[in-house]
C-alpha cells in the first residue's frame, strides 16, 4: 500500500466580493500517485483552476478562504509557512498556465528565464553550467536552433514555442507533480498535437506526475488514465478514463458527452445539450448544485434539491448523485 | 443550375499593407491573407471554412460579407456583384447577407438594452415603425429562445450563450438569405455549444438560410456542415464533402489536422495514428514558393518548390491542390 504523491482533503475556497461570497471549491478530495496522470475536468467556474491554484498556494489576499489539507509526500502544503512554499514551488511541483506569453517576463530572453527556474533551487550554479542547462532544456522540448533561439525573447517566438519555453523552464528541476491549466486551449490543433505529444514524452522520462486541468474531452481521453469532472465547485464524479466515457455514472458527465461530437461518431445524430446555464457560484441552489439542469431530478420526489449528495462507488466509479446504484451503473434510458 | 448558388466568390484576394515606411509614403511589406480563393454556396446548404490562427479564414469571412474590400476578385450574391457595390447599394445588401461574430461580449454595445441591439438593423433600414419593430423583436427573440422580460435588459446581465442567441436574433432581424458565422461557438463552453449548434440547424431548415460556416474546431464542422474547405496560409487546399474530407483526407496538410484531433473516445486512442507537424506556419508576409505546404510536408518533392498545385480533382472526387495526393 503505497502512500499516494498528493492527497486533497476536503478542500474549499471562497473568494469574498462585494456581492458576496463566491465559493469556488466546496469540499473537493482525491490523490494522486508518482507518475500518474489525472485530469480535472469541467465548465467555465467549475472550480477546477482554482482547485489547482490552491495546492500551488496561489491563492493569495485578505478576502480568501482556504480550507482542508494537501497533503504532498506527508507534508500539508496548506499549512506550510511561505519559505517552505517557496522552496516547493517550481522544484517539487511546478505549473504552467493557459497562456505562456503572460507567463514570461517580456523583458528577459528565454535563456535567462530558463536558467533562472533552476538557480533560484540551486543557488551558486556557475554561469557556464547554468549556459548548458538551459541549452539542453531548450533542444529536449524540440526547439530547433537552440544556441540562437537561447538569446531571443519571448515575442520572437509562436505561441507553441512559447508553451515549449514554459514547459521547458517547469521541467528542469525535474519536479515530482506538474500541473497543467489549459495548455493546449490557446494554441491550434496541429501544435496541440506536439504540445501533448511533448508532455508525455518528458513525462515518461522524468517520471514526473500530471494534472491535466481541461475542458476538452478529447484532450483528457487522449491522454489521461483518471479523470475528476467538476461541477459548481464539487466533485460530481471520480472514475478511470475508460469508464468515465464508456459508462458515465453522474448525469451532468453523460450530459456533457452527449454534447460534444467526435469525429468517429454518426455525423447525422442531433447535438442533445444539457438545458439551462450553470448556478451563480455566489447564490448556489440548495441540495445538488445540478438539479435544476438534471433531466432526472423529478423522479426524485423534491430529494435532489434539498439534500446534497455524497460521492459513492458505482461500479468502479465514484459519483455524487442521488439516483439508485443500479439506476447509475445502467445506461439510463431515456424513457425515465 | 447556377441559379442554385447563393454566393460565389472568384479569385479573392486580401493583401494588408504592413511595414510601412514614412521615407517611402509606401508599404514595405504585404501579409497575403487570402491569396486567389475561389468557391461557391449552394442555396439551403452549409458550407464550413476550416483552418488554424493566420490561415485567412476569417479575412475570407470578411471578405465574403463585404465587411472589407477585396485587393482582387469578386464576391457575387444572389447574381450580384457585390465587391464593387456603392454604399447606397451595399446598405441593400446588407438585407441578404448578415454576419454573426465569435465574441459575444464585444458584438453588443453594452449601453443598449437587447431589444435595441436586436432591432438596431431594421432603424437602419427604416423598414419597419416603432411599434412594428418592437413587434419584430419579440418575434425574433422567441425564435431564438430568449423571453420577451429579456427586452429591457442589458449585455452584462446575459450569459455568453444568451449573448450569442441575441446575436443570432440581430442577424436575422432584416430576413437574409446568407448568414456568415465566424467562429459563433468557440467563445462558449461545450454542454452550451450544443445549445447554439442545434439553434443554427433549426433556423436552418425552420427559415431556408444558406451558412458560410468559419471554424477551427473539426468536430464541430464536421456534424453541421455540407461542405467543407480546408485553409492552409491563404488558399484553399481541399475542399468537399464532410465524408470526403474527413473520411478520405488526400491532402497532407488535410491529413495531419484531421489526425491531430483528440478524439474523445479512451479507446479508439490507441488505433489512431497520429501525424505529428514539424514545425510552425511559415509567415504570410513571405509564404513558401510553389506549394505553400512544402516546407512541413512528408512527401515534399522537387516540383513543390517551383509549381503552385491547382486546386482540381486529380481522381478523388473533390477538388485538391497538392502534387501528390492520397
Amino acid at each position: 500500500m503505497n502512500t499516494p504523491l498528493l492527497s486533497v482533503r476536503d478542500l474549499h475556497v471562497n473568494f469574498g466580493t462585494s456581492e458576496g461570497d463566491v465559493q469556488a471549491v466546496r469540499g473537493v478530495s482525491f490523490d494522486i500517485d508518482r507518475g500518474e496522470t489525472l485530469a480535472i475536468v469541467g465548465e467555465s467556474g467549475s472550480g477546477k483552476s482554482v482547485t489547482a491554484s490552491a495546492i500551488m498556494r496561489l491563492n493569495f489576499g485578505a478576502d480568501i478562504r482556504v480550507s482542508g489539507s494537501a497533503l504532498f509526500e506527508g507534508k500539508d502544503i496548506l499549512s506550510m509557512g511561505e519559505e517552505e512554499v517557496r522552496k516547493m514551488r517550481g522544484s517539487d511541483v511546478a505549473m504552467i498556465f493557459q497562456d505562456p506569453l503572460t507567463a514570461l517576463n517580456p523583458f528577459y530572453t528565454v535563456g535567462n528565464q530558463i536558467s533562472e527556474a533552476y538557480t533560484i533551487h540551486h543557488p551558486g550554479t556557475s554561469k557556464k553550467e547554468l549556459r548548458a542547462l538551459a541549452l539542453d532544456a531548450i533542444e529536449k522540448v524540440g526547439i530547433p536552433e537552440p544556441v540562437k533561439r537561447i538569446k531571443q525573447y519571448p515575442h520572437e517566438f509562436s505561441g507553441g514555442m512559447r508553451q515549449r519555453i514554459v514547459i521547458a523552464m517547469a521541467l528542469i528541476n525535474q519536479p515530482k507533480l506538474l500541473i497543467a491549466d489549459e495548455p493546449t486551449t490557446a494554441l491550434d490543433v496541429t501544435v496541440q498535437a506536439q504540445i501533448l505529444e511533448l508532455i508525455g514524452v518528458m513525462q515518461e522520462e522524468n517520471g514526473t506526475a500530471v494534472i491535466l486541468i481541461t475542458h476538452d474531452l478529447g484532450v483528457v481521453a487522449e491522454v489521461t488514465e483518471r479523470v475528476l469532472v467538476m461541477y459548481a465547485g464539487r466533485l460530481v464524479e471520480k472514475a478511470s478514463v475508460i469508464d468515465a466515457f464508456a459508462s458515465p455514472t453522474h448525469p451532468y458527465t453523460r450530459g456533457l458527452l452527449n454534447s460534444v461530437k467526435s469525429l468517429d461518431s454518426d455525423r447525422h445524430s442531433r447535438l442533445e445539450p444539457i438545458p439551462g446555464i450553470p448556478p451563480s457560484l455566489i447564490d448556489l441552489p440548495t441540495g445538488c448544485p445540478f438539479h435544476s439542469r438534471c433531466r432526472y431530478a423529478a423522479s426524485l420526489n423534491g430529494r435532489c434539491s434539498t439534500e446534497v449528495p455524497e460521492l459513492k462507488a458505482v461500479g468502479n466509479s465514484w459519483s455524487a448523485c442521488h439516483l439508485p446504484v443500479d439506476l447509475l451503473a445502467a445506461p439510463i434510458k431515456e424513457s425515465l | 443550375m447556377s441559379d442554385d448558388l447563393i454566393l460565389q466568390a472568384f479569385d479573392l484576394k486580401k493583401h494588408f499593407p504592413t511595414g510601412a515606411s514614412k521615407l517611402l509614403q509606401r508599404p514595405t511589406q504585404v501579409v497575403q491573407a487570402v491569396d486567389g480563393v475561389s468557391l461557391s454556396l449552394r442555396r439551403g446548404t452549409t458550407l464550413a471554412i476550416v483552418g488554424e490562427s493566420g490561415c485567412g479564414k476569417s479575412t475570407l469571412a470578411r471578405l465574403l460579407a463585404r465587411l472589407i474590400e477585396p485587393t482582387s476578385g469578386s464576391v457575387v450574391l444572389n447574381g450580384v456583384n457585390i465587391s464593387t457595390a456603392s454604399s447606397k447599394e451595399l446598405l441593400k445588401m446588407r438585407r441578404e447577407i448578415q454576419v454573426v461574430f465569435q465574441d459575444p461580449y464585444a458584438c453588443l454595445n453594452p449601453r443598449h438594452s437587447i431589444g435595441q441591439s436586436i432591432g438596431t438593423p431594421i432603424r437602419i433600414q427604416k423598414t419597419m415603425s416603432r411599434s412594428e419593430e418592437r413587434h419584430r423583436v419579440f418575434e425574433l427573440m422567441e425564435l431564438v429562445g430568449l423571453s420577451h422580460e429579456h427586452y429591457n435588459r442589458f449585455p452584462h446581465e446575459f450569459s455568453g450563450g444568451q449573448r450569442q442567441r441575441a446575436g443570432i436574433a440581430r442577424a436575422l432581424a432584416l430576413q437574409p438569405k446568407v448568414i456568415v458565422a465566424d467562429e459563433p461557438v468557440s467563445a462558449l463552453d461545450v454542454s452550451i455549444q450544443a445549445q447554439i449548434l442545434n439553434l443554427l440547424e433549426k433556423l436552418q431548415s425552420d427559415l431556408g438560410l444558406s451558412y458560410v460556416f468559419i471554424a477551427h474546431d473539426l468536430s464541430v464542422v464536421r456534424h453541421i456542415a455540407d461542405e467543407v474547405a480546408v485553409m492552409y496560409l491563404g488558399k484553399i487546399v481541399e475542399i468537399g464533402s464532410p465524408d470526403a474530407v474527413y473520411g478520405a483526407p488526400a491532402h497532407p496538410y488535410t491529413k495531419a489536422l484531421m489526425s491531430a484531433v483528440p478524439v474523445p473516445n479512451p479507446q479508439a486512442g490507441a488505433k489512431r495514428k497520429r501525424i505529428i507537424l514539424t514545425g510552425d506556419v511559415p509567415s504570410p508576409v513571405n509564404p513558401p514558393s510553389g506549394c505553400r505546404f512544402r516546407t512541413r510536408c512528408a512527401k515534399v518533392q522537387d516540383i513543390c518548390a517551383v509549381d503552385e498545385p491547382l486546386l482540381i480533382d486529380r481522381g478523388q472526387g473533390h477538388p485538391v491542390a497538392c502534387h501528390f495526393p492520397d
